[in-house]
């Protein structure tokens, strides 16, 4: 990690400021420790969500370019979103305007209105994640952790649209850089096979039937392969899990009691940080009891599982 | 410019609406969009089904269904479609457009979007503790109950805020969005 | 100098040309350029009456030069060089204006631009055929040996079909064995004969034919030369196994302990060891050490091999060999690579363990490979109950492949078919359109429809483990668009079966480079003309057949085979060819002996004198590319046919109307280029 390179322009999203504050504070005292400087966008404003797209386009496009237009006025070349859906709608009204002239023309015209001004490109918008992961990396990750997460058994959850419509060279199906990093940190990671599928989004709100199969679905599926935990990227994604995992229990006579926390949160734990500094005891759905298990044990060494002899070979990576 | 009669004018203002929109003309009918959609066993309709009616010109039936609605903006289709075709952008411009031409089935919830903005358009930040007691003391009343317990327990761990945050330049925004809803209304993308 | 006496004759090409360009005006307009003697326009220039037209102009009016304005010199120059030739003009005193390909087809919607640059055109070609001088083109011998390169189907009966007329063939293939992907195969569709007994019969006459010469584990490194006189370059891999001394008795490979996985014939589901002969009837016979697996190369110990050999042929120190060969012609019939659905991560293939591929369940299917042909789950053990087959995986879609693959939905139907035989299970076809289009084919899909292998007409979204409704437990499940129905459905099933695109080899566009052949955008080979010349390239002497020219079927394979084999006999059966006289010429009086060009020729084929201190071409090597021309200093070299005269002429013609003043400038007089 070079020395000018450990500063960034940083949008925190509605989110982090209160449903997922948890997010907020443990991404602040993670970048703390592993020396970032994270500088809050000055006078930000919401991203729209997923819902001022339906209601106008230009609008839709101005209110997003505001943030990009600051964000570049203010002297920043890279911007940091920790939350899932501001991302991609950042990078979709950047990368918009650089596609479509007629549109740029459009929506410049409109900050204009508003004394500003933004050019296509000028900045680079990327998800936290893939900050920590590239930028940092997981060597110098590594060499924070103080308390591996022995012994944690975490299902990675990416959600949509961290990976959707963008993929940044990930796999916009199956990533694995969250599932990397949580290894770095000690943790075991289980499969996952609905790690980029749908919280619900915005449907908790709009039909409870659809939103919550949908979170029934994904709390079944980690508890399948007997993760303890969920960990997540995305603020709307830790909301639908979390909060409203007793009312999915509910509806569908379960009993799911599936921690959801931010990835950001178990690298602080990873990192010796006290819980309560990076958010732990905002969940719903308590993370105590499976935090319990976090101690010094070793990490059982993976054996590959004898075949029989009859069985036909995997493909080769 | 001259008004062109065209034989599927709403097929063409759908395209025309959205950027990229015209790779809709590649569709193959395939259903990828339609398999892929977490929401696909709610929707009336496939999206897959909503563009084949888009192309017969069927406005009304296609701002009727209620599967713009339901999308949930995964993106999968957008990801997985063979023709590169922007399926959840497209999703986007039919919620427009039922809005715009009033269109759309009370079932919809329309006006879910239009709480959220109208919160954005005031204080330049979203405000769920408002949003949630005006949209469901509207809709789903009875919901309500179990609601408040939750919203208890949100309020209670500090993750909702019950006065909204507001930037400081509202003046600013405001400009900014009365000018972009102007040039809306001229023309589309 | 003669008075110049030029015809333009302006081509309708039905409506191609004259729907864009406004032909008449074009001729009106060309007539009155200086030298003209005649222009006219006609519906279609190529045709006899058209060619008629320009035969008697030139007897009649005595015309020093004819431009042809119409499609692409690439159609139809031959066609009107012969003419002139008839009439008794120079073929070389013809010039093509491109005024189709170039004017009316990239220009549609403007009739005013497009006509505006036909008439560019047509002023460019009236200038250089004024320039050009009578040449006379030079024959060759055609060496009647000729080269395959890829031993499938359809380079095996290429080269077959040669021999058999009494020709030399030499070959190549780069596997230890000849075959290609039909060997691999268990049944073909859609008579379901078994694919080695109609195959191997044909690889044994390849291998044993007297005419052919059978370099098989190697490469051609490098093509220089020109139809008819091809020097090829071969490697020949080191077998480490001296063939002299091999019976291909199986001592080695029986106690060769190094055991891998055999991607390349197993298509990945079953082993070898690091010495093998990928199938029991490989043509040569001989086995090969693969140096990645083999223990000795890899650590220095071992050598079981040889110690067990019984006579003694195993080679550790065998090296790679190069051969040299002469050529007349060349086949190419390098197949293709199956598409890796990995690339398509929603189909699980790698992750989810019971996804196979089509070529995989090829293997699976076949009684002599790793199963014995039972149909199986990836225990080994297990029947499935259910398969389900995936269309288009990786085909049909702009994300990897936009083409149609053309075999696959006959070979799920294949599979439909001996799956049902051999097990009972259901299957299940999941396509987005059936394609049955050869004979017998669509007859195979109502006979699959009968054997109730069930049709749903939806691109498979995704194949997933994760479980969500009884039923669906330990179980493959199919989520798809049921189109015809309109609902999304779940399918569970035991085992996907993915039906992988036919892709170019991934070395196709260095392959292509290497032979001077070109690649569509998908990579495939192209061909000389989709329709009239399919297995012809646009360089002569060089064919394609099979599927490294476009996806097809192993009939349509074998056809183009024999066609490629049928055009090249008809090269051999002429004896001789005319080579263009487009060659460099040093002119030795002016050569200073600096010798820069000899270095920059790519094709070496100028040499230096050193008794005289100049340099000089070799036109039976000389490509007339024209490097050679642009750098010597003294500006001694000319290019035959494309002199910087004519060049220059033909750039102040294509400017007339720009150009000092819309007036010409003949190249007599010392111009400036245009500096701006
Ligand atoms: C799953 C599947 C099932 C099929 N089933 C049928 C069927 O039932 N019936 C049917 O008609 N068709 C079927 N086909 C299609 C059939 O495989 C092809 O039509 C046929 O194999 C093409 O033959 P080919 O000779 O062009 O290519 P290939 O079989 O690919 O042979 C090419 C040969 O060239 C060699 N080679 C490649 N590059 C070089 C190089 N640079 N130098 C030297 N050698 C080289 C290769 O090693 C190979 O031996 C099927 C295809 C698939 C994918
Ligand atoms: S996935 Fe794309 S091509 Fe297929 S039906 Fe949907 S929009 Fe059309
Ligand atoms: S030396 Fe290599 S090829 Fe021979 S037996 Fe040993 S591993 Fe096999």
């Amino acid at each position: 990690m070079s020395q000018e390179h450990n500063a960034y322009g940083y949008y925190p999203g509605c989110s982090l400021k209160a449903t997922a504050h948890a997010y907020g504070d443990s991404t602040e005292r993670v970048a703390e420790v592993l020396g970032l400087t994270l500088n809050e966008v000055a006078d930000w404003n919401c991203c729209g969500a997923t819902e001022y797209m339906s209601l106008s386009a230009i609008p839709a496009y101005s209110l997003i370019a505001r943030n990009l237009s600051l964000a570049a006025a203010q002297g920043h070349q890279e911007m940091i979103s920790p939350c899932s859906a501001c991302y991609l709608n950042l990078r979709k009204a950047n990368d918009s305007m650089a596609k479509y002239p007629a549109l740029n023309e459009k929506v410049n015209r409109a900050l204009g209105a508003g004394g500003l001004h933004y050019d296509p490109n000028s900045l680079h918008i990327r998800h936290l994640l893939d900050m920590m992961v590239e930028d940092v990396g997981y060597e110098t990750i590594a060499e924070h952790v103080t308390k591996p997460l022995s012994g944690l058994k975490v299902a990675c959850y990416y959600g949509c649209l961290i990976v959707r419509p963008r993929t940044d060279g990930y796999n916009p199906e199956y990533p694995m850089h969250l599932d990397r990093l949580m290894q770095t940190l000690g943790a075991k990671v289980v499969d996952f096979p609905l790690k980029t599928h749908c919280c619900g989004g915005h449907m908790t709100q709009i039909s409870e039937e659809t939103a919550f199969e949908l979170i029934r679905r994904l709390l079944h599926n980690a508890a399948d392969y007997g993760a303890d935990m969920i960990v997540t990227v995305c603020p709307m994604c830790q909301l639908n899990l979390d909060a409203y995992q007793p009312q999915v229990n509910a509806m569908f006579g379960t009993n799911y009691e599936i921690p959801i926390l931010f990835f950001t949160q178990l690298m602080g734990l990873a990192f010796g940080i006290p819980a309560r500094e990076v958010g732990m005891g905002a969940e719903i759905t308590s993370a105590a009891p499976a935090l319990g298990k976090i101690g010094h044990e070793e990490m059982e060494p993976a054996r590959p599982k004898r075949r029989d002899k009859k069985s036909l070979p995997m493909p080769q990576p | 410019m001259e008004e062109v009669q065209t034989r599927k004018p709403f097929f063409d203002r759908v395209m025309a609406s959205t950027p990229g929109g015209n790779t809709l003309l590649g569709c193959l009918q395939c259903g990828t969009c339609g398999g892929s959609c977490p929401s696909g066993p709610d929707m009336d309709a496939t999206p897959r089904k909503l563009f084949a009616m888009a192309r017969a010109n069927m406005e009304e039936d296609v701002l009727l269904s209620n599967a713009p609605w339901y999308c949930v903006s995964c993106y999968y289709c957008t990801v997985r479609c063979p023709q590169e075709i922007p399926i959840t952008d497209l999703m986007y411009t039919f919620k427009r457009m039922a809005i715009e031409s009033g269109h759309y089935n009370a079932e919809s919830h329309a006006d879910f979007s239009q709480s959220f903005c109208g919160y954005i358009e005031h204080y330049g930040r979203s405000f769920e503790f408002g949003l949630a007691t005006r949209y469901h003391l509207t809709h789903h009343p009875l919901q309500m109950v179990r609601k408040t317990g939750l919203g208890f327990q949100m309020i209670q761990k500090g993750r909702l805020n019950t006065a909204p945050d507001r930037i400081h330049d509202m003046p600013q925004l405001t400009a900014i969005l009365t000018e972009a809803k102007r040039i809306a209304t001229e023309d589309e993308l | 100098m003669m008075e110049d006496r030029i015809g333009v004759y302006v081509c309708h090409c039905g409506h191609n040309i004259a729907g864009t360009v406004d032909v008449e005006h074009v001729a009106e307009w060309a007539a009155s350029l200086p030298g003209v003697a005649i222009a006219r326009d006609y519906k279609f220039m190529c045709s006899s009456l058209g060619q008629e037209l320009v035969e008697k102009d030139i007897q009649e009016l005595g015309l020093t030069g004819v431009v042809v304005a119409a499609c692409s010199p690439h159609m139809h120059e031959p066609t009107f060089r012969r003419a002139c030739e008839r009439a008794g003009l120079n073929r070389y005193l013809l010039e093509m204006a491109n005024i189709r390909e170039h004017a009316s087809w990239v220009h549609q919607h403007d009739v005013e631009s497009a006509t505006e640059k036909a008439k560019s055109l047509i002023s460019g070609a009236v200038r250089r055929v004024m320039e050009l001088e009578p040449l006379e083109p030079f024959m060759v011998d055609i060496n009647d040996a000729t080269m395959v390169v890829g031993g499938g189907v359809a380079g095996i009966n290429a080269a077959l079909e040669l021999a058999n007329a009494g020709h030399p063939v030499y070959l190549v293939e780069r596997d230890p064995s000849i075959g290609g992907h039909m060997a691999q195969f268990d049944k073909t569709f859609p008579t379901l004969d078994c694919s080695a007994c109609i195959l191997t019969p044909r690889m044994f006459d390849a291998g044993n034919h007297p005419n052919i010469t059978l370099l098989s584990y190697s490469e051609v490194e490098q093509v220089d030369g020109y139809v008819g006189n091809f020097t090829v370059r071969v490697r020949q891999k080191a077998r480490h196994v001296d063939t002299e001394l091999c019976t291909g008795c199986g001592d080695c490979w029986e106690k060769c302990p190094a055991k891998v996985v055999d991607q390349e014939y197993e298509a990945g589901l079953g082993y070898r060891t690091a010495i093998y002969r990928p199938f029991p009837q490989a043509v040569p016979k001989y086995p090969v050490i693969d140096e990645e697996s083999c223990i000795y190369y890899q650590k220095g110990t071992c050598k079981a091999c040889e110690k067990f050999c019984p006579t003694g042929a195993i080679d550790f120190d065998q090296q790679d060999t190069e051969i040299v060969l002469n050529v007349g012609n060349i086949v190419l019939a390098t197949g293709y690579d199956l598409f890796d659905p990995r690339r398509v991560p929603q189909y699980g293939y790698g992750r989810l363990a019971n996804v196979f591929t089509s070529l995989e369940f090829e293997r699976m299917l076949n009684a002599a490979g790793p199963t014995d042909g039972k149909v199986v789950l990836r225990d080994g053990i297990t029947e499935p109950k259910s398969v389900a087959v995936v269309h288009c995986v990786g085909s049909r879609d702009e994300n990897y492949n936009p083409y149609c693959s053309a075999v696959c939905c006959m070979a799920a139907l294949k599979f439909g078919h001996l799956v049902k035989e051999r097990t009972g299970a259901d299957v299940t076809s999941f396509y987005i359109d059936i394609r049955t289009t050869a004979k017998n084919y669509e007859e195979f899909y109502h006979r699959l429809l009968k054997e109730e292998m069930e049709f749903i007409r939806g691109r498979v979204a995704e194949v997933t483990d994760a479980a969500r409704m009884p039923g669906e437990e330990g179980k493959l499940i199919v989520q798809v668009e049921d189109t015809l129905i309109g609902k999304q459905r779940r399918i569970p099933v035991d085992m996907v079966i993915l039906m992988a695109a036919m892709e170019p080899r991934n070395d196709a566009t260095d392959v292509a480079h290497t032979f001077g052949i070109g690649c569509s955008e998908a990579g495939f080979f192209t061909e000389k003309h989709p329709k009239l010349d399919p297995v012809a390239t646009m360089t002569d002497g060089v064919f394609i057949a099979g599927v490294c020219q476009g996806p097809k079927d192993i009939p349509d394979s074998v056809s183009q085979g024999a066609a490629a084999a049928a055009r090249v006999l008809t090269l051999i059966g002429q004896g001789t060819i005319a080579i263009e006289p487009v060659r460099a010429n040093i002119d030795e009086e002016h050569c200073s002996g600096c010798r820069i060009c000899n270095n920059l020729c790519p094709y070496t084929a100028i040499e230096y004198l050193p008794d005289l201190e100049v340099s000089r071409v070799n036109p039976a090597l000389c490509k007339g590319c024209g490097t050679c021309v642009a750098a010597c200093p003294s500006q001694v070299i000319t290019g035959q046919h494309f002199t910087f005269d004519s060049i220059m002429a033909q750039i102040e013609g294509v400017l007339y109307d720009t150009y000092n003043g819309n007036g010409y400038v003949s190249v007599e007089h010392e111009v400036p280029l245009a500096t701006g």
